[in-house]
């Protein structure tokens, strides 16, 4: 059935299944290929996207769910205050390495950032626990969101 | 089209001409042939010289294009080796864009990411790309001023005439350049290192703005025009074969285009390992729809002979076989068996390990259009170049039919290197008669790996009565059959300490497996590594020495080892020298001597490891609660990989990144085989390393004047053993298995 969501401040309308997954119609449906695909059940966090401005795995949050919610992805985070600032710590610090959990990374730092404008090492652990990196950039990762809460 | 006129010359020359646009294309071509084709006899004369080929590209305004030729899989490869042409050819990084070569051995070299190769494969060769180019520009500015080229110089991106104050920026000569006759590569003077400016500085990678703003970058990212998704569920059991599934009732799915059987039998006749195995392919409008669909199929399947194997049993088998002589000697030294008569102390002590998945965070795919008689596949793949055959054989095409191009991949840890999903995604394809993207999920991810395999050692160790290390013997039961191991199941008979010990020696046995494997990032290595190192660490217990003064012992004096011809093999050999000052370099960062006063059940453990030509020592600190729960405190990582880290903050994040590596893989990986299938299937039984117990790891490089070599891999192996020897200062526990059993511990644990 048709379903109306705002993505990145648009409305976008599609049509299929009440339980496809956000992470799908997005990646599918909208071309919106940031948000990755690592384990469909919220065991990784490669698939964090924004609704209303909160962290959740779209893997797991099925079209039907997201009703008038704003959705924010990755693409829409150089307009997100902490995002962007985000975004700019990340590349000064070089924090990837094969760069793909670094989407969700992002998504559920500023989702920290702005609950927590200056976060502890242990508010990050608390936040960040549920995104893996495989490539365990984890030491950078830490080092850019205090960067970029510095800049707050 | 054949690469080769008959009277070449085996050295490969580089070629100037035009590029689209009137820039210049600088490429290095067999003489009579200017675009040499990818065939196998070009691509082994290619290993020997390195060949090179269209790297450089100069656009008349200023914009320099190189070529990455090697698969981007997080190493940073993309950032570096085009660092190295840069820094030759005097080109400004600002100006530089990168572009991800094709697929052409003849023309690249050989194109993969694995052991940590491509530094010591390409470091000089991709150094005189650029010198060459730079020669030429210099030339071409040396003609329009009428003067010497050796009186011109050049600053990033300009030629210079300083007596007559002249300067033309590298765009405007690169056409005139194109023109001139390219100079020898084996000839072409290199810069001198002290005056390097981009080699040696940290460069973030090249990619990362795409990367932090969600743009398409890799092999899941891929669309094509009409294209359908597809997944493809094998058999649990390893070789197992379809009997019958209900493809009607699947087909009939909304949104589901197809839905069909794929036997081994037709589309792996020739049974490679990696080729298709049987199973059964849905495909559909999009990806969810066809993994949806998974849950109507029903697959009757003929699960075969491995359904008998198991972990458990292959343990018991192990147990049984230690119980005997090996079935092969490995090496032997002197009189093992009489030293350890005549030790003073005697350790004794079985080691084991589990197989590993590799679980890069990018599941496996791979995007095929299959028409007329040819496949383009787009593939994050570490190794190019068989995939290219595997689809080849796959379809029952000529592998000139076959293109593939390479995205960026999601992680490899080596996993990539096998090619499978190509086959699969062409074969796929090809039925369905429309572009596919085969996607797999976690789950398929894990339960179809190439694992790394487990292993056993047996081993028994010596002291004499001065804590001198006199024998030692290693009873290794792997996995193989008919006197040749499994992929990535082989030991050395030169593994670490042999040929230090003066009685040694390493046997081995082998148990039948029908599950696969493969190269997992450093491997043996990664394994050997934990087993040798923990048990030394036991014998410099026994012989109530101090772990590192033990382990410098042990290494003795300084010994160059022979040198031969050969640039692998020199590297190859091990310097005892190397590792010593490795070690003594992480005793002195780490603080190690003054660990006594370190809390209760806080302790440091040390361990080095030689592999992919690299030295590395390492010091892990962990704290044990008194429930077993471990917490990582930190990491201390002294390195020798030569003369030259070429891309510092590649460098550090490359080795930090294999430590946690290591470090998630003994607290939290195994996959357990049960009636023949993997009983794992996601991230909550196989456990990679999460922020909160990620520890601070600090890095040092020693520099040295030996030639420099690669990081991918090498800081991994000794992390293993340093966090097993820190957890049995902490509480008396030796790990002698992995991954780590917490339970066991527990405070008060040791005493049991
Ligand atoms: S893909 Fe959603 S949490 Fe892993
Ligand atoms: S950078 Fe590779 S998974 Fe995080």
């Amino acid at each position: 059935m048709p379903y109306t969501i705002t993505v990145n401040g648009a409305r976008r309308t599609i049509d299929v299944d009440g339980d496809m997954p956000l992470l799908w119609v997005l990646r599918d449906e909208l071309d919106l290929k940031g948000s990755k695909f690592g384990c469909g059940a919220a065991l990784c966090g490669a698939c964090t996207v924004h609704l209303d401005g909160k962290p959740v795995r779209s893997c797991v949050t099925p079209i039907a769910a997201v009703g008038a919610a704003s959705v924010t992805t990755i693409e829409g985070m150089a307009d997100h205050p902490q995002g962007r600032r985000l975004q700019t710590a990340w590349m000064a610090l070089d924090v990837p390495q094969c760069g793909y959990c670094q989407a969700g990374q992002i998504m559920s730092a500023a989702a920290l950032l702005a609950a927590t404008p200056h976060p502890t090492d242990a508010d990050i652990d608390r936040a960040m626990a549920g995104n893996v990196c495989r490539c365990a950039t984890y030491p950078r990762i830490r080092a850019a969101i205090k960067q970029a809460a510095e800049g707050a | 089209m054949n690469a080769i006129a008959p009277a070449a010359s085996r050295r490969f020359f580089l070629k100037a001409s035009l590029a689209a646009g009137g820039g210049l294309l600088l490429q290095a071509a067999l003489p009579g042939a200017p675009r040499a084709a990818s065939s196998a006899p070009v691509a082994a004369q290619a290993n020997e010289d390195a060949a090179l080929t269209a790297f450089v590209r100069i656009a008349p305004d200023g914009t320099v294009t190189i070529m990455s030729k090697n698969p981007e899989i997080g190493q940073g490869i993309k950032t570096m080796l085009p660092m190295v042409i840069a820094e030759e050819l005097d080109a400004d990084w600002k100006d530089v864009r990168i572009e991800q070569a094709p697929v052409n051995a003849a023309a690249f070299g050989r194109q993969f990411a694995g052991g940590s190769m491509a530094t010591p494969l390409n470091y000089e060769p991709m150094r005189r790309v650029g010198a060459a180019a730079r020669m030429m520009l210099l030339r071409a500015a040396a003609l329009d001023w009428n003067v010497s080229p050796d009186e011109c110089t050049t600053t990033p991106g300009i030629v210079h005439h300083a007596a007559t104050s002249r300067a033309q920026p590298y765009g405007a000569l690169a056409s005139r350049a194109a023109s001139l006759p390219v100079p020898d590569l084996a000839e072409v003077p290199l810069k001198d290192p002290a005056k390097f400016r981009l080699i040696g500085k940290p460069m973030p990678g090249v990619d990362n703005a795409k990367i932090v703003t969600g743009q398409k970058l890799f092999g899941i990212d891929v669309t094509r025009p009409r294209m359908l998704h597809a997944v493809f569920e094998k058999c649990p059991v390893f070789g197992g074969k379809v009997k019958s599934a209900n493809l009607e009732a699947v087909k009939a799915l909304p949104g589901v285009h197809d839905a069909f059987i794929v036997r081994a039998s037709e589309a792996n006749r020739a049974g490679h390992a990696e080729g298709v195995a049987d199973g059964v392919a849905i495909v559909a409008k999009n990806w969810w729809t066809a993994q949806k669909a998974r849950g109507t199929l029903k697959v009757e399947w003929d699960e075969g002979p491995a359904a008998a194997q198991s972990s458990t049993g292959f343990a018991q088998e192990a147990a049984r076989l230690a119980k005997g002589a090996p079935a092969a000697s490995l090496r032997r030294d002197g009189d093992p068996e009489a030293a350890l008569a005549n030790a003073a102390h005697v350790v004794e002590a079985a080691y084991s390990y589990p197989f590993l998945p590799h679980i890069s965070l990018e599941p496996q795919n791979c995007t095929a259009e299959v028409r007329d008689g040819r496949a383009v596949l787009w593939a994050p793949t570490q190794n190019p170049d068989p995939g290219i055959a595997l689809v080849a054989a796959t379809l029952g095409i000529s592998q000139g039919s076959v293109t593939v191009n390479m995205t960026r991949c999601g992680g490899g840890f080596g996993r990539r290197l096998k090619n499978d999903m190509l086959a699969e995604a062409a074969w796929i394809a090809r039925r369905a008669g429309a572009p596919v993207k085969l996607l797999w999920s976690r789950q398929d991810d894990i339960r179809h790996d190439f694992y790394r395999p487990a292993g056993f050692h047996f081993f028994k160790g010596g002291v004499d009565a001065n804590g001198k290390l006199v024998a030692l013997t290693d009873h290794f039961v792997t996995f193989g059959r008919g006197g040749t191991t499994a992929d990535s199941a082989a030991m050395d008979a030169s593994e670490f300490p042999a040929g230090l010990v003066p009685n040694l020696a390493y046997g081995q046995s082998m148990i039948p497996l029908a599950v696969p494997t493969g190269p997992l990032r450093a491997p043996r290595s990664n394994a050997l590594g934990f087993v040798f190192q923990s048990f030394i660490d036991e014998l410099a217990h026994a012989a109530g020495q101090d772990p590192v003064e033990f382990r410098l012992a042990l290494l003795g004096e300084r010994r160059v080892p022979a040198r031969s011809f050969f640039r692998t093999d020199r590297l190859r050999a091990f310097d005892t020298g190397r590792m010593h000052d490795v070690l003594a370099a992480v005793a002195e960062m780490s603080g190690w001597k003054d660990r006594a006063g370190l809390p209760r059940r806080t302790a440091m453990g040390v361990a080095f490891y030689f592999s992919h030509f690299g030295y590395f020592a390492e010091v892990v600190q962990v704290t044990v609660a008194a429930s077993g729960e471990i917490r990582l405190d930190k990491v201390w990582i002294a390195a020798d990989v030569g003369s030259q880290i070429i891309n510092p903050s590649g460098a550090v994040t490359q080795v930090q990144g294999a430590a946690l590596d290591g470090l998630g893989a003994a607290l939290g990986q195994a996959v357990t085989i049960e009636n023949g299938r993997v009983a794992q299937a996601n991230f909550d039984t196989v456990r990679p390393l999460r922020m909160n117990q990620a520890p601070p790891v600090e890095v040092r490089f020693l520099t040295t004047p030996h030639p420099p070599t690669g990081l991918g891999e090498p800081a991994l192996p000794p992390v293993i053993p340093a966090l097993c020897n820190a957890i049995f200062a902490a509480t008396g526990v030796r790990v002698r298995s992995l991954p780590i059993d917490t339970a066991a511990l527990r405070e008060g644990a040791a005493s049991l």
